[in-house]
């Protein structure tokens, strides 16, 4: 007998039966007939109706009856909560039984029931378990408090189960610990800044100790927790990757990449030249190896990290290009990552080994892998200059094959060839000619004209095969009309004797018979130029191509960064941020590498975590804000009047206006929808390694430049720069600013970084409405545009006569930076002392009075911790800020200080300062007729006396 | 972590749902089904899929989908594995991993999954564990059970679950001690039209299987340890003394599992015990082509290949074959266009040979694609990397075990392009 008679039904009707036998006196019947219910949930049946005959049940000796009642409690209690009532007392006389199991068993059953009034019931059970004496039991409870949380959040902080998890950490029992830890973890993503998993070299200690002991599961749950802490120095760092190494040889593959994952974010931190950094890199590259022997499954997941990987160190995998050859059987998810990773590793070394494997791939059945090997060719000889006449000559044995996708898919990479080495291989044309008319695809199509266009004073009949094409001009897509149109146009440039028809032809058909603007407008243009100025037409449409670069879908640096953070998480499979899709984790913290050790000084240990920079996270408005609308309505329009000129490069990319960029991308045979060329004007091949520290340091040696330049006395205050717009949020653009008051003007002072892959131009900023009316006095000058991985210092003048309304916090301000890419949104807090106007001297008469006057309700006083300066040197130290101390008091030893200032709209503040010889702790009183300043003020008295 | 369970059979059926957490509708498998359709075969669907509010993860064994629902970040190859661990489990309860068989213990079935994960964190996955939770069906324990009502499921806690030594229980005696191990290599290898080795490496593993008294703890040297690549360890394994003294030290689990896989790649020479001539051709004109494989040995170490077989995809226009073997038997699937030349043993005086035509669609362009052959063999008695294990020493209990050890070569994935 086999557990299929469960499903068998009779004639009476199922529930009707299992009624009458859930109520039978015999326990080997009741038994049976919880089966037959639990059988018919496991299928999704709904045996609901059944819930209080089976809750009967459950007061039973007989653990596999109580399971199996319990399994059906899990599933149903929450369609009836009212019913589910009725278990509670077994579950609380159950958390007391002597048996472990059973208690475990209830308080994990307990927490499965997501109904709200047992929640309230299992509170106290769920405390006592968690400090049970068995560990197992404890182990189960530590998990308990994460279906709780999921529950009711609060429920689970009110009772401060959340620090007795935390203390389960220490737990003697590394299965504890391993819980403890995977419960944190899920509680901490839905609270991305709670802080919950305090990590310091104690409790990782613990952690690694736990490591060697607890199961797979729990090792993987301890590794992903160690990826999170950032080591204090690189002997730390070191240390760790030492005690985490031997889990590269567990069976496990998943604990393997999670140790990678440690490994490879810890190593950031080593310096190059230590050995122990070459040992652990060789250690690295057979576990991977190793990976793609496995079940198909965990090989592709293995070969979406190995391609990060590959990118970051492509040293770890440079010997193993054959792993990565592909079997016929291999499944097509897996064929396709393998060749993504063999043309990244594609080197002079092995590129012949490489090209007859794709030779081989190009014979294959699949299609859509057959068409990518032959891709592959083209970037292997757009990669390795060396290999470029052997590809070619690879690509026209294929097109021989006659097979119809091949020679398409050839005819589009030998373009982007012709595009990296002009006037090398146009031999092949003819060979590509005899090709035209077997193209039925836009794309091959479109490459196809854009070679007859290019080439044209070289085929003979180059009007002739044009023309063909003309034929059926409105039959095609965009993407080869605009390129048949340029095509032309080309020809008549280089032989504008024979093709005046034609081309007045294709003219014609593109700007009075088409509906497509982009066609149209490109007509005109071409128009206009050919009838006004032919010898500029020739210089726009036949100007000199920028090459394209070598690598044209690498992930950009900053993307690569965090994705390495995220090694063997869903963010590495599919290759996008962790905040660009998962779901319910309310704000995921971007995580960044540590920087390497000695890259620069910012890097000085008490700086912190990763850079040291963001201290305090910007403020990035949220995007449905409702003071937004201000800021969107805002005209946005590049300030055209002080506008560089285009660059003559022609390297700006899809620059918005007509008259650059509209243009730029026309003459730069622009092939509309090639991705491969679109992407591939991205300046210098991306440095990666090492280069994003760089600008950190670059800003803050500009501030001490520019602090000790301006030729004050003191130099007003300014606060070092910050990130206010990371390059996660603005699609690379990264800005550092701060603000400054120089010679009686405040200026906003910005880094501005580009941490894209494409070069960016026509900055402009604006200012939301804020408290003191802030608003620039003039257009931002970003004069060049600004290339990938470039960085410009911008100081951009603030007059105080722009619109008013005050904010929260009152120093807050909304900014919007636009460039060529899109609008970005950020706000920033300026230090108060920036408004301090210079004379803000008040008699010492009028102050008496003032300070009389203003009632007392108004005065807050302040206390200023750890200042070690004199009454005589603060009080000089405020002057450069524009506090002025208008008289001096001593009583007792305790300087008192008088001092005035006068904010940018008039209001005045009065300040009185008590300086005691020998305590560092100042006390301030402030009066003011507005006190919402006060806490401002105080901030930049502060600020101030402390830097 | 690990949110549903669905359990669907190749033609898309959904048999079985388990929820770790709340139910999530079958509904969400529609997505999965869609993409299934779309792969064709089975083996294509891509194991990570992503749904407006879920993620879905799957694998696929023995003509079932094991598809798993997330909602949070939970790293894929945790949850891939934990699905292997699920079949794995199956079928060392019930002997396969089935539709039918996994429909008749549904009960043990959910048992199983309700003990092997707890809100989506695995619990229990250790079959010693497991099995002292819930015993596995045997047609005399059932009988039992329905004559003294006792029941399948353990009412005592696991010993091993919480010990520094999870995978092994207490207290085993057998009268009868002996320990096993299996040293079995796999070459997975891609060799050219020439018969040159594009590619090779091998995949090793050792199977053990203890059955000892008490608290053995064994230690198991080789002669030539520095071969291995890369080495994966049963977590019983203690990884210092490999590290400094290469000898694998370890108190084993009861009963049957892996000590060790380990990898010797293409770095080192790898001999290839076999060469192909092969020659498989479609003329120009008319609708036939030919077809000419011979297969002899070449580095067999002076042992006996055994089971060999020779697996050939023939292109879609292949129409039938008509071939003759010097030995062993061929067959021809019309349907699937799998030609099967099942070889047996490989006389090295004669080597075998299988030749004739193939009739080709008439009117049907001439095939593109070259059909790779797919070899499979035996070799008995030999590990092909050359390993071997020096001595087996076992300390802390006072019997003598009876020993032994097995090597034994098998084709992986061995191709051959033509």
């Amino acid at each position: 007998m086999t557990d299929s008679k469960y499903f068998t039904t009779t004639k009476k009707g199922e529930i009707f039966e299992l009624k009458a036998e859930l109520n039978s006196d015999k326990k080997e019947k009741k038994k049976e007939a919880v089966k037959k219910v639990i059988a018919s949930m496991t299928v999704g049946k709904d045996v609901s109706a059944l819930f209080p005959d089976v809750v009967n049940c459950m007061q039973t000796d007989n653990l596999e009856l109580k399971k199996l009642v319990y399994l059906y409690l899990m599933n149903y209690a929450k369609s009836q909560p009212d019913m589910a009532i009725m278990a509670v007392n077994t579950f609380v006389k159950d958390c007391e039984d002597p048996n472990p199991l059973i208690r475990a068993l209830a308080v994990r059953t307990m927490g499965c029931i997501r109904v709200d009034k047992i929640t309230e019931y299992l509170c106290e059970p769920l405390r006592k378990c968690l400090k049970d004496e068995d560990p197992y039991v404890r182990k189960t409870a530590a998990v308990c408090v994460a279906k709780l949380h999921d529950i009711n959040a609060q429920l689970v902080e009110d009772q401060g189960f959340l620090d007795t998890l935390k203390d389960l950490i220490s737990d003697s029992n590394p299965m504890v610990v391993a819980n403890a830890v995977a419960a944190l973890s899920e509680i901490a993503e839905s609270h991305p800044n709670s802080n919950l998993m305090d990590l310091n070299p104690q409790t990782i200690n613990k952690l690694l100790t736990a490591l060697n002991e607890c199961t797979e599961w729990g090792q993987i749950f301890i590794l992903d927790c160690l990826a999170n802490y950032t080591p204090r120095d690189d002997r730390e760092s070191q240390s760790i990757c030492e005690r985490v190494t031997p889990r590269l040889s567990h069976a496990n593959s998943a604990v393997v990449l999670s140790a990678v994952k440690v490994l490879m974010k810890f190593m950031e931190m080593l310096p190059k030249d230590l050995d122990y950094y070459g040992t652990l890199l060789k250690k690295l590259a057979p576990p991977l190896v190793t990976l793609l022997s496995a079940e198909p499954e965990l090989q592709y997941v293995a070969l979406r990290n190995i391609n990060l990987i590959v990118q970051r160190r492509p040293e770890i995998l440079k010997h193993e290009m054959k792993v990565f050859f592909v079997k016929y059987n291999d499944p097509i998810y897996v064929k396709l990552e393998k060749l993504d990773i063999m043309i990244r590793l594609a080197s002079q070394a092995n590129i012949a080994q490489v090209l007859a494997e794709l030779k081989e791939y190009a014979t294959e059945v699949d299609v859509d892998f057959v068409r990518k090997a032959v891709r592959a060719i083209g970037r292997c000889a757009i990669k390795v200059e060396q290999s470029a006449e052997r590809c070619v000559s690879t690509l026209l044995d294929l097109i021989q094959t006659k097979v119809n996708y091949v020679v398409q898919e050839a005819i589009v990479v030998i373009k982007d060839i012709f595009r990296k080495y002009p006037n090398k291989y146009e031999s092949v044309i003819a060979t590509l000619c005899e090709n035209l008319d077997s193209l039925d695809e836009p794309e091959a199509r479109a490459a196809m004209i854009w070679i007859v266009g290019e080439y044209a004073e070289r085929i003979d009949n180059a009007d002739e095969l044009l023309e063909s094409f003309l034929e059926g001009f409105h039959d095609e897509s965009t993407q080869v009309q605009l390129q048949l149109l340029t095509a032309i146009v080309k020809l008549f440039l280089k032989k504008p004797t024979e093709t005046q028809e034609l081309v007045q032809q294709v003219l014609s058909l593109a700007t009075q018979d088409s509906d497509n603007p982009d066609l149209r407008d490109r007509g005109y243009i071409y128009w206009r130029l050919l009838s006004t100025d032919p010898v500029a037409a020739k210089e726009v449409v036949l100007a000199e191509k920028p090459l394209i670069s070598e690598e044209t879908d690498l992930i950009e640096p900053t993307l690569l960064e965090e994705l390495i953070c995220h090694i063997g998480t869903l963010a590495s499979v599919y290759h996008k941020p962790p905040s660009a899709f998962v779901e319910g984790s309310r704000g995921v913290q971007h995580k960044r590498l540590p920087g390497s050790a000695g890259s620069g000084e910012s890097e000085s240990p008490d700086a912190g975590s990763a850079g040291g920079v963001s201290e305090a996270p910007p403020a990035v408005i949220p995007s449905q804000g409702d003071l937004l609308g201000d800021l969107l309505n805002l005209d946005l329009t590049p300030p055209t009047a002080t506008g560089p000129p285009p660059p003559s490069s022609g390297m700006q990319m899809g620059a918005m206006d007509l008259l650059g960029g509209g243009l730029d991308s026309l003459l730069g045979g622009d092939l509309g929808g090639s991705p491969a060329m679109g992407s591939g004007f991205g300046g210098p091949p991306a440095a990666m390694p090492a280069s994003f520290s760089a600008p950190v340091s670059g800003g803050l040696d500009d501030l001490f430049d520019l602090g000790g330049g301006v030729g004050m006395p003191m130099g007003a205050y300014s606060p070092p720069k910050t990130i206010w717009l990371p390059a996660m949020k603005a699609k690379g653009l990264e800005i550092l600013g701060t603000f400054a008051r120089r010679a009686g003007v405040i200026q906003m002072e910005m880094t501005l970084t580009n941490k894209a892959m494409s070069v960016m131009s026509d900055f402009a900023i604006q200012f939301n409405r804020n408290s003191f009316g802030l608003a620039p006095a003039g257009p931002l000058q970003v004069l060049t545009p600004l290339s990938p991985n470039q960085s410009i210092e911008v100081a951009l003048p603030l007059n105080t006569v722009g619109p008013i309304m005050k904010m929260e916090p009152l120093n807050n301000l909304q900014v919007a930076v636009k460039n060529n890419i899109d609008v970005f949104y950020f706000s920033c807090q300026y230090p108060i002392s920036m408004l301090f106007v210079e004379d803000g001297t008040m008699d010492r008469q009028v102050f008496l009075a003032t300070w009389k006057d203003i009632p007392n309700d108004n005065e807050a006083q302040f206390q200023i911790k750890d200042c070690h300066l004199n009454s005589d040197a603060a009080s000089n130290k405020l002057q450069g800020s524009n506090i002025f101390t208008i008289a001096k008091r001593t009583v007792e030893g305790q300087d008192m200080l008088y001092q005035s200032i006068k904010l940018t709209n008039g209001i005045w503040v009065l300040a009185e300062l008590k300086v005691q010889a020998g305590n560092p702790n100042f006390m301030v009183s402030l009066k003011c007729r507005a006190p919402e300043v006060s806490q401002c003020v105080f901030q930049s008295y502060e600020a101030v006396l402390k830097n | 972590m690990i949110h549903s369970l669905f359990l669907i059979n190749h033609t898309g059926d959904i048999f079985l749902e388990k929820h770790w957490k709340s139910v999530i509708s079958r509904g969400v498998c529609d997505y999965f089904l869609e993409v299934k359709e779309k792969a064709v075969e089975p083996e294509n669907v891509p194991p990570v899929l992503q749904t407006p509010h879920h993620y879905l993860i799957s694998i696929y064994r023995d003509k079932l989908f094991f598809l798993s629902v997330i909602q949070t970040e939970v790293p894929p190859l945790f949850v891939i594995e934990f699905l292997h661990r699920v079949a794995d489990t199956f079928q060392d309860y019930f002997g396969e991993c089935s539709e039918s068989i996994i429909k008749d213990n549904v009960v043990t079935v959910y048992e199983l999954l309700e003990e092997m994960l707890d809100n989506g964190f695995p619990l229990a996955t250790e079959s010693n564990i497991l099995k002292e939770m819930i015993k596995p069906p045997t047609i005399l324990r059932s009988v039992v059970n329905t004559l003294t009502g006792s029941s399948n499921v353990g009412d005592k806690l696991p010993t091993g679950q919480l010990s520094n030594i999870p995978w092994r229980r207490a207290a085993v005696k057998y009268t009868n001690n002996e320990a096993y191990f299996d040293v079995i290599e796999e070459i997975d290898a891609i060799l050219d039209k020439s018969g040159m080795t594009v590619f090779a490496e091998i995949q090793g593993v050792i199977e053990a299987c203890t059955r000892l008294s008490g608290m053995p703890d064994l230690t198991l040297s080789f002669m030539n340890p520095r071969l291995l690549d890369d080495v994966s360890f049963h977590p019983c394994v203690r990884f210092k003394r490999w590290e400094s003294e290469r000898v694998l030290s370890f108190i084993p689990p009861d009963g049957n599992f892996t000590l060790m896989t380990y990898h010797v790649s293409s770095q080192n020479l790898v001999a290839i015990p076999v060469y192909v001539k092969q020659n498989i051709s479609f003329f120009e004109t008319g609708s036939c082509g030919r077809l000419d494989i011979t297969i002899g040995p070449k580095q067999t170490m002076g042992k006996m290949v055994e089971g060999l077989m020779v697996t050939v995809h023939m292109p879609k226009a292949v129409l039938s074959v008509n071939l003759t073997a010097s030995q062993g038997n061929y067959t021809y699937d019309l349907a699937t266009k799998v030609l099967v030349w099942d070889i047996g043993k490989l006389n090295p005086q004669k080597p075998p040979n299988l030749r004739g035509t193939l009739s080709v669609q008439s009117g049907a362009p001439r095939p593109e694609e070259n059909p790779a052959l797919d070899i499979k063999l035996k070799i008995q008695q030999l590990a092909i990397s050359g390993l071997k294990v020096n001595r087996l020493d076992m300390y802390g209990e006072k019997y003598k075990p009876f020993k032994g050890v097995k090597y034994m070569t098998k084709a992986g994935k061995f191709q051959v392009r033509t």
